[in-house]
């Protein structure tokens, strides 16, 4: 281990975060690092990190997180919201200090990320890979927890009117759900569309810097209070025959998710503070 | 015998019932890690284009070139089983048109040659290379994910041209049972490839911000594979070949004694513009991408064909590197 991550280490992660992240099984290699870049120590300093800010920052409310397998392949579909992909984050720690079964968390994230200096590395550490539907059917395959926002910028990157509406949803885990033989849990998420509201994208930056959104926002995470429904396991067996079939079973884990939101909304009773 | 040098003692080669296997590229530490594993089962027949390379007594050694009509005096004198082609010329030396005419045309005779002579077998050493290094690759690539490294560098052209030769080959001609090989970054001993001028560096650029993780194989380990692989000739197809263990950059250098001297890495061109310009020959231009960006392969087709394991640890091949700068201070 570098100087740095031994600093690092001993600065964020407590002998309790050690416990827990001890109790994740998790096949890497003889440096600790799998092949998409997941490191054991880094994953480690994320959840350290991470769990301060969801402990006493976000303080968030996990629910349901009894419905995660304690093993095998799971598919973990969420909504997505909040400019700055918090929600993943949130819902990754919920995941790795789940008290029925700890998991390593595999995010997928926005195909920009890997570009961007340091934060790819880091994300990539913390578990997060680039949201490539190949990566993602590996993972499975390898019986790994993959947390997908079928949303992707549609969702993080909406306005603050448009909140908890869910935006067209991508299809390509469906087809996975169903090649795999994957089962769905359904997360809502509710409170990360406070974190950062945003009046408007500004396209041409945005286009202009290569990103899928430059929001008019303030330019950190407001403290609200956040809530994480996750659902009963759903199961979408059998062969694509068509794809109306996909999009009917899309349409099923929307609904699903629609009322864990509305089950999240009805817990909230403020902007920020409850 | 025109234009091929012979070494007098081999004249007469032990063309028993031992099937007969011609290595290209002899001159390389790998080739010769493999002719002295090959020799024990086979009559090996040694080539290279530089330089006509001593191995063993019993080993027929030749410097050809394989573009001259006398490189076909071999395949009338001997009747080969098995080609080997490790030959390649690297991507930092010449011109362009100086590698495709040594790694495309001059593989392309080599192929014909095959054909015509009817040789069972041909192995044929290409590299992870041909995937090419983007931010958007996944992670695991198998054989069959689309080769993209000419779209990031012409120095790399030549080496996707001739991995698309051999599987023209492949697909055309069924008798002779074609294996392509594509290793992730062979290092070890003696070995002279980029990555194996790297790691031999006191002090080497890291790109600012990125921290890749990579795969390596230890160039034993590799011979290995090559014996094993040889040893089933009816089996045929791509192979990656790549241990299930990674190690980011960073880690590696840091493991060799390398010290890493940040240097700029955005806009995608800049990094690329100064190695140019400073004339890195362990940190190609055209590499750039390759220590910024993974490309891990998948080895599991290759593992499981040919029931392969490397046996030599990542860490043992840090400690070759460590020690060999050791030793240059003592």
């Amino acid at each position: 281990m570098s100087i740095t991550s031994t600093l690092l280490k001993k600065a964020f992660v407590s002998s309790e975060i050690e416990e827990v992240h001890n109790r994740i099984t998790k096949e890497v290699g003889s440096f600790g690092y799998d092949a998409w870049g997941y490191s054991r120590d880094g994953a480690a300093v994320c959840l350290g990190v991470f769990k301060t800010l969801y402990d006493h920052y976000f303080r968030v409310e996990a629910e349901g997180l009894e419905n995660i397998p304690k093993q095998g392949r799971v598919l973990i579909i969420a909504n997505h919201s909040g400019q700055l992909p918090m929600d993943g984050a949130l819902i990754g720690i919920a995941i790795a200090t789940n008290p029925h079964g700890p998991r390593a968390p595999r995010t997928m994230i926005e195909r920009f990320f890997p570009m961007v200096p340091f934060v790819g590395n880091l994300l990539n550490m913390g578990g997060a890979v680039i949201g490539d539907p190949i990566n993602c059917l590996r993972m499975l395959r390898r019986e790994e927890c993959v947390v997908v926002f079928p949303e992707g910028v549609r969702g993080s990157g909406k306005s603050f009117k448009k909140r908890y509406k869910l935006q067209r949803f991508g299809f390509g885990f469906m087809h996975i759900a169903m090649e795999t033989n994957t089962p769905i849990i359904p997360v809502g998420v509710v409170g990360c569309e406070e974190t950062m509201p945003s009046l408007a994208n500004i396209k041409p930056l945005a286009n202009l810097l290569g990103l899928p959104y430059v929001p008019i926002a303030i330019p950190f995470p407001l403290p609200s209070k956040v809530y994480l429904n996750f659902g009963k396991p759903l199961q979408f067996e059998g062969e694509v025959e068509k794809e109306k079939q996909v999009i009917e079973n899309v349409e099923v884990v929307k609904d699903a998710i629609r009322g864990l939101i509305d089950k999240g909304l009805a817990q909230k009773s403020g902007w920020f503070f409850s | 015998m025109p234009k091929i040098q012979t070494i007098p003692k081999t004249e007469n080669p032990q063309e028993t019932d031992r099937p007969t296997v011609l290595v290209t590229g002899a001159a390389g530490v790998l080739a010769q890690e493999s002719i002295n594993r090959l020799s024990q089962k086979y009559n090996v027949i040694a080539i290279d284009f530089r330089r006509a390379v001593q191995i063993g007594e019993d080993i027929p050694s030749y410097k050809v070139d394989f573009l001259k009509r006398g490189f076909e005096d071999i395949f009338r004198l001997h009747k080969i089983d098995t080609v080997i082609h490790l030959g390649r010329v690297g991507t930092d030396v010449g011109g362009s048109h100086f590698r495709h005419n040594a790694n495309v045309r001059g593989t392309q005779k080599l192929f014909d040659l095959c054909v015509k002579y009817e040789v069972g077998q041909v192995m044929v050493l290409s590299s992870f290379f041909v995937y090419g290094a983007s931010a958007y690759n996944p992670a695991l690539l198998d054989e069959e994910t689309p080769l993209k490294a000419s779209d990031l560098s012409l120095n790399l052209i030549d080496t996707v041209e001739l991995d698309n030769l051999s599987q023209i080959y492949m697909y055309k001609h069924r008798k002779v049972r074609m294996k392509i090989l594509r290793p992730c970054n062979v290092a070890g001993p003696g070995v002279r490839n980029n990555i194996g001028r790297l790691l031999s560096r006191k002090v080497v650029p890291v790109l600012w911000g990125f921290n890749p993780v990579m795969q390596f194989i230890h160039v034993s380990d590799m011979a290995d594979a090559i014996v094993k692989a040889c040893a089933k000739p009816s089996i045929y197809g791509i192979f990656n070949i790549a241990p299930n263990d990674w190690v980011p950059y960073k880690e590696v250098l840091r493991r060799c004694d390398i010290l890493g001297v940040p240097m700029v890495s955005i806009p995608d061109a800049l990094p690329m513009w100064i190695s140019r310009m400073a004339g890195w020959q362990a940190f190609p231009s055209y590499l750039v991408n390759y220590f910024k960006y993974p490309v891990i392969i998948d080895g599991s087709r290759f593992a499981k064909a040919f029931n392969f394991t490397p046996k030599r640890s990542l860490d043992e091949l840090f400690i070759h590197y460590r020690e060999m700068k050791a030793r240059r201070w003592v």
